[in-house]
């Protein structure tokens, strides 16, 4: 990835990060939050893993940024007015925040690279990244898809609606009533 | 060719400010935001790290992280979305208690 180009994306990397924490209304906020993720999968590809970045875009910002612009609009959220209570929490984590990029900055000093090593011909296809995927990290691959579908067996649970009312499951009212007397 | 510094501190500034939207925002999904950001950020840096070392088992990493990003993601707005719909607010400082 040539200089220029990864300045070019650096850039609006960090541009677009800002926006996430500095902007007011959500889906602004989300807005800028894809495309930082979009050029992260650029900068994925510009590092030659090319398969990673395109699944990169199509999950990040094609499945969960939508997921979460689902629910945005869901509970139709709006602009948050300006928070002026608690500047001085704000004072603090800006300075906890700037803290801790001081220390990485520290340690980045002194890290040296280590030397670079040769690039295998097929690096980054999907080819390679399969061979392992499949042959080395199979348990965990399989492991994945059981916590997908427990994951999504658990969002459609915690989000479920009880019929005929506004409110979201409460646990059944004997399991409360117990769970009230042991904590009392 | 860029050399991996510049990618690991462009990694690190963008989990700082990652870390920053987390202690400065108070809502909720702008927060859940910020995790993702940071959860990215660090998976650049294992794409860059494994460039570097000539393997492609940071790929297979950054491949599980996006995976377990999305289970998380849709657990969190559920609970999000549970959270809203019983207290009407998204604002990190009043929901304080672990029960409905």
């Amino acid at each position: 990835m040539p200089l220029w180009l990864f300045a070019f994306f650096a850039i609006i990397a960090v541009v677009s990060a800002l926006g996430v924490i500095l902007q007011r209304h959500p889906v602004h906020c989300l807005l800028a939050l894809a495309l930082a993720l979009l050029d992260i999968g650029a900068l994925f590809i510009g590092l030659g893993a090319e398969a990673l970045g395109f699944l990169q875009i199509i999950i990040y910002v094609g499945a969960i940024m939508v997921l979460f612009l689902f629910v945005i609009w869901l509970l139709n959220l709006q602009r948050e007015g300006l928070a002026t209570e608690r500047i001085g929490l704000k004072v603090i984590g800006t300075l906890a925040a700037a803290a801790l990029g001081a220390e990485l900055c520290a340690l980045l000093v002194h890290a040296g690279p280590a030397p670079a090593a040769p690039l295998p011909v097929d690096y980054g296809s999907l080819r390679s990244l399969a061979r392992l995927l499949f042959a080395n990290y199979l348990v965990a691959f399989e492991v994945t898809s059981a916590l997908l579908l427990a994951a999504m067996v658990g969002a459609i649970g915690l989000a479920r609606r009880i019929p005929g009312t506004n409110a979201v499951a409460a646990p059944p009212s004997d399991v409360a009533d117990r769970l009230r007397s042991a904590a009392g | 060719m860029t050399p991996l510094n510049y990618f690991v501190v462009l990694s690190a500034v963008l989990f700082v400010i990652g870390v920053a939207g987390v202690l400065l925002r108070r809502n909720v999904i702008v927060m859940f935001m910020s995790i993702e950001l940071m959860l990215n950020a660090v998976n650049l840096a294992f794409v860059a790290f494994g460039r570097q070392l000539g393997n492609a088992e940071g790929q297979v990493i950054v491949f599980f992280a996006i995976t377990v990003a999305a289970a998380e993601a849709a657990v969190g707005l559920g609970i999000i979305i549970a959270v809203f719909r019983n207290r009407m607010t998204l604002n990190a400082d009043e929901l304080k208690l672990l029960r409905w």
